[in-house]
């Protein structure tokens, strides 16, 4: 059996238990065992995966291994890798191989780590349950009839299933949260401008943002060491020094006060899952923190402002592909406008076409200050009520879906049922908050998940939250049965 | 009917920065196509702009110049529009708060009046690649070497009322930027491109006509020749009872004539907003001021200063300061001569006459001013005198060597020697026997003339080395 | 919020997608319930709001003027669908 944690495949690859390269094989093996069934990769590096680990081996040989030296993971389809096919989940690149490395991914190379694939998403980052994908759902590794989340799907059900102890994903409105909640996982999205987005394909630029997906927090940590930080070639890369995220780990939780936003406990809740969180707090104050009602009234406003940001920024940043330089170009195109009409109508999705014609709506003459600046003015309100009631608070808790994980198929129809799936990530996206997504019990035999959201640039604090959590409680180290 | 144009003008300058204005990529012209476009400039996925410092200081010396106020908090906005040579499909510009707020310039009319135009702003944005049309089997190709080149859009008021005041308005604004150093000015180059709004109206009449607007015209005759050509064909339409459709026009140089342009038919929605992969950019006073302490010396100070400090007239240190790379001349050559009229008049004269024969820029001159200065030094110091003096220059002009080198050379150099002058003008004398007696007789009104025919002649006999005002004075003394 | 598909058509066009006939229906539907949706935030009086663009609110951090980039032309055509002599080619423009 696998390594659960990347923490143990650390130790162990230190210990010489086993070589990066044993590792690494014994996890593509599981890939292609489970993979066509749960469609979690696009890609699938083999050769490139073996070589990095034979030559992180001979670095840990000469003494020269650094912290992720022959650790293996997986990439969120998202991310461009250099001389490797990076599909963003859309026909329209197919095709395309980045002639340049995304920093978060160049960040893990450096950092000596091995790359098993490239994940599947919802296309262009778009969608909460990765049935948006051109290249097929994914499937839940813990009920394949259901989605796994999106659009960080393939990244999420990789890791609950095994096939990599951890992975990235990008999060512009809970693609990392609701997939974590969806596979008992844990997952960050950190404070917006943490993470570089250079050379992750854009969606919402003033909301993606890259984070892990792990199985403990301590793990998650380890990967912010790597992927954090400032990069001179974004522009909204924050630019406050990091910290070690390993380092507050231990921190007892005395004198902690949490908050619990009373408009998140609401009708939209699932009882059961309502249980689940209330069990987790019991657990928390015998940590030795206490709770304290908040309110965030402007909450309810958060998807439908949500979906007039993200779609606006989308539209425009989505006109760049345009079956001139890259990505998808339609054949014979009688004339100029033939050509963008129908590379772009083939290339994307209904989704992704969707949000662009939306976009194109709210940003358009006559619909500006209704729509788009009305958005933003809300997007303010949000802000605002989460930065008093962090003044008061240190963290807050509350659930991360309304539910757990959806029948695939089950609300395609209906794109505005879908979108309230995010209720209860999008407002911390929109604030730019860093948010943790941890397992906190089952429902039905589907993992339930939790979210503590704290203050900007916070992320030590709430995986501390988390690995102090983990430590009293076994959810995160549940895996699914997969016919095993 | 007596009919007025009100013309206003967007001219885009590209700022003199070495790389582009969100990207590390080079600017240089000229380079082989989409080498200079990097995975910025070329839109590839995940590519973000960062923002070039040297662009923001180049508009803010702008905004100074011309007495305008800097806003302290500029924001990026992106316009949207599908275009080939577009690669993001958006250019970023500023819309709702440019760098440089109002400010305002004066031209000089024709009839020597001062008029002030008003400049309504001056905003940042990227320029766009080019669109190649020489057939490629049918197809366009599409170079994005300019793609992402800063561009400063200065944006006037409708205040001009003639092609001519739009053309003094345009060469006011390039000596502007030429001085600042902030764009090399080469309109040849595209480094300076002017869209023309042109409209008319009855004279007297308050409201605008409607107007067209002439896109990317790149020369001072071309701006010209457009509006005023515009403008008669607006008259002409109104005069024959129709009326001028609003619209954007190519201004085509060949047949000297503006056409509708076919790609605009569909009105476009540009849907501005603020671009979310840039942040505001803010300044403080100090940086202003620090900007401002810095700011070279502008035309019109310059001239007051010519004026002032070398005694020039205003025609001379006008014509002087057309141009700053003459100004900067002509301060460095009169600094070696120490005589500024006598430096004026050649650089204006003889120095300028050898320029345009050869369509050559003062900055292009074969003869540096250092060169120049220690030509004329030479005249004024009588080592030489005017004629050697030419010679000298066309020497210098060809290659030769320096001034003292090729009077050393030549032997040019001025009999100033009493004893020497006297003897040859003795020479003259006796060989012009006739003349002197001529002169003798004659009365004063005649005499300066022959006594000029007799300078001459002692000249020649020096083979153009004797100090004419020796001569001269020396003549005079053994005539009288 | 209905959308009538003569706006459907316009939006389409300036986000260069096509709309074929049968679609029009359900995309007009869609787009109306979505329209509908984010019609609530009407009712929120935002009048003395200013709009948030930047959740962190920074301001532009600004890059040297110094040239970081060399010619990689061969290296991103290689990836493009259609080029001749270091051109990329689209049909024919017409200005």
């Amino acid at each position: 059996m696998l390594p659960h944690t990347i923490s143990e495949i650390i130790s162990g690859l230190r210990d010489k238990q086993f070589s990066s390269r044993e590792i690494t094989q014994d996890y593509l093996t599981r890939i292609k065992r489970l993979n066509p069934e749960l469609n979690c990769f696009i890609t699938i590096t083999e050769d490139l995966a073996l070589s990095q680990a034979e030559q992180a081996d001979a670095r840990r040989n000469a003494g020269e291994a650094s912290i992720l030296n022959g650790v293996p993971l997986a990439h969120k389809d998202v991310f461009c890798t250099e001389g490797v096919t990076t599909t963003c989940g859309s026909r329209m690149l197919e095709k395309f191989v980045p002639p340049y490395e995304s920093t978060v991914t160049r960040k893990f190379m450096e950092a000596g780590a091995v790359t098993l694939g490239k994940t599947n998403m919802d296309e262009f980052a778009m969608g909460s349950s990765n049935e948006n994908s051109y290249f097929g759902p994914v499937r839940n590794p813990w009920d394949t009839e259901r989605a796994p989340g999106g659009s960080s799907g393939g990244s999420a059900a990789a890791v609950a299933a095994g096939l990599c102890a951890a992975a990235t994903g990008t999060d512009t409105g809970g693609s990392i949260r609701q997939p974590a909640a969806f596979c008992g996982l844990t997952g960050l999205k950190p404070t917006y401008g943490r993470v570089s987005r250079l050379g992750m394909v854009a969606f919402a630029s003033s909301l993606d943002q890259g984070g892990p997906f792990a199985r403990t927090a301590e793990d998650a940590a380890l990967l912010m060491n790597v992927m954090a930080g400032h990069d001179p070639m974004d522009s909204t890369s924050a630019q406050n020094p990091t910290e070690d995220y390993t380092s507050a780990l231990a921190q007892p939780l005395t004198g902690f006060t949490i908050g619990l936003p009373k408009e998140y406990f609401s009708s939209q809740l699932n009882a059961e899952l309502e249980k689940a969180l209330q069990e987790a707090i019991k657990v928390y104050e015998s940590l030795g923190a206490s709770f304290k009602e908040v309110s965030l009234p402007h909450t309810e406003l958060s998807v439908p402002a949500y979906y007039v940001i993200a779609p606006a920024e989308c539209s425009t940043n989505l006109s760049r592909f345009d079956g001139v330089r890259y990505g998808h170009r339609c054949e014979n195109p009688k004339d100029l406008e033939d050509l963008y009409q129908r590379s772009r109508s083939e290339g994307f999705g209904d989704e992704v076409k969707r949000r662009i014609l939306i976009g194109t709506y709210a940003l358009s003459a006559g619909y500006y200050d209704a729509y788009y600046r009305q958005a933003q003015k809300i997007r303010r309100l949000i802000k605002n009520d989460f930065v008093s009631t962090l003044n008061e608070v240190d963290a807050l808790l509350c659930p991360t879906t309304p539910d757990v994980a959806f029948k695939l198929g089950e609300k395609t129809s209906d794109p505005v049922q879908m979108y309230l799936e995010d209720i209860f990530t999008i407002p911390a996206s929109l604030a730019g908050l860093p948010a943790l997504g941890l397992p906190c019990g089952f429902k039905g035999g589907l993992p339930v998940g939790m979210q503590l959201i704290g203050n900007y640039f916070t992320e030590a604090r709430l995986l501390n939250l988390g690995h102090q959590y983990q430590l009293n409680t076994d959810w995160h180290k549940r895996s699914p049965a997969l016919g095993e | 009917m007596e009919w007025e144009a009100v013309i206003g003008l967007e001219v885009h300058v590209q700022l003199a920065t070495k790389s582009k204005i969100f990207s590390g990529a080079a600017t240089t012209f000229g380079a082989e196509p989409n080498t200079q476009a990097c995975a910025v400039d070329l839109a590839m996925p995940g590519m973000l702009p960062v923002m070039n410092e040297e662009a923001v200081r180049m508009a803010v010396m702008f905004g100074l110049a011309i007495g305008a106020e800097i806003n302290t908090r500029s924001v990026f906005d992106r316009k949207n529009y599908f275009y080939p040579d577009l690669p993001k499909g958006y250019q970023i510009s500023q819309l709702d708060h440019p760098t440089v707020k109002q400010g305002k310039l004066d031209i000089q009319l024709e009839n020597g009046e001062k008029k002030t135009i008003n400049i309504t702003r001056a905003h940042l944005e990227e320029d766009a690649g080019k669109s190649l049309h020489e057939d490629f089997h049918g197809m366009t190709g599409i170079d994005l070497n300019r793609a992402g080149t800063p561009l400063l859009e200065i944006v006037s008021e409708p205040e001009l009322r003639s092609a001519k005041e739009a053309v003094a308005y345009l060469k006011k604004l390039h000596s502007i930027v030429t001085y600042l150093g902030i764009s090399d000015g080469d309109m040849s180059q595209g480094s300076m491109r002017c869209d023309c709004n042109v409209s008319v109206r009855p004279k007297g009449q308050k409201e605008f006509g409607v107007r067209t607007e002439i896109k990317n015209v790149n020369s001072f005759r071309f701006v010209e020749k457009a509006i005023q050509g515009e403008i008669e064909r607006q008259i002409d339409l109104i005069e024959g009872g129709l009326k001028v459709e609003q619209e954007t026009r190519l201004y085509d140089a060949d047949d000297d004539d503006t056409r509708p342009m076919r790609s605009k038919e569909f009105a476009n929605d540009y849907r501005y907003f603020p671009d979310p992969d840039l942040l505001p950019i803010e300044i403080d006073d100090a940086y202003i001021e620090a900007i401002r302490s810095k700011l070279p010396e502008l035309p019109e100070q310059k001239l007051a200063r010519f004026c002032s400090e070398y005694g020039l007239s205003d025609y001379d240190a006008g014509v002087l300061v057309s141009s700053r790379a003459q100004a900067d001349y002509f301060e460095v050559a009169t600094r070696i001569v120490g005589d500024a009229k006598l430096t004026a008049n050649w650089v204006m004269g003889e120095l300028a006459k050898r320029l345009n024969q050869n369509s050559l820029d003062i900055s292009q001159s074969p003869v540096p001013a250092e060169g120049l200065g220690k030509l004329l030094l030479r005249l004024k110091d009588n080592t030489i005198n005017g004629k050697a003096a030419k010679d000298v220059l066309e020497a210098m002009w060809n290659g030769e060597g320096e001034a003292d080198e090729i009077i050393e050379k030549k032997g040019l150099k001025q009999v100033s020697d009493t004893g020497a002058i006297e003897a040859i003008v003795d020479e003259v004398l006796a060989n012009n026997a006739a003349q002197v007696e001529q002169y003798k007789a004659a009365d004063e009104a005649k005499r300066g003339k022959l006594i000029s025919f007799l300078v001459g002649q002692a000249i020649k006999a020096s083979k153009g080395k004797a100090n004419p005002q020796q001569v001269k004075a020396i003549l005079a003394q053994k005539l009288s | 919020m209905t959308i009538q598909s003569k706006q459907l058509e316009t939006i389409a066009k300036l986000a260069r997608l096509e709309t074929p006939g049968d679609q029009v229906a359900k995309l007009t539907r869609d787009l109306g319930q979505i329209l509908d949706f984010v019609e609530q935030m009407q009712k929120v009086d935002t009048s003395a709001v200013e709009p948030l663009s930047n959740p962190l609110e920074m301001t532009q951090r600004l890059r040297k003027d110094e040239v970081t980039e060399s010619n990689q032309r061969e290296k991103f055509q290689a990836i493009a669908p259609a080029t001749e002599n270091g051109l990329y080619l689209v049909p024919k423009v017409i200005d």
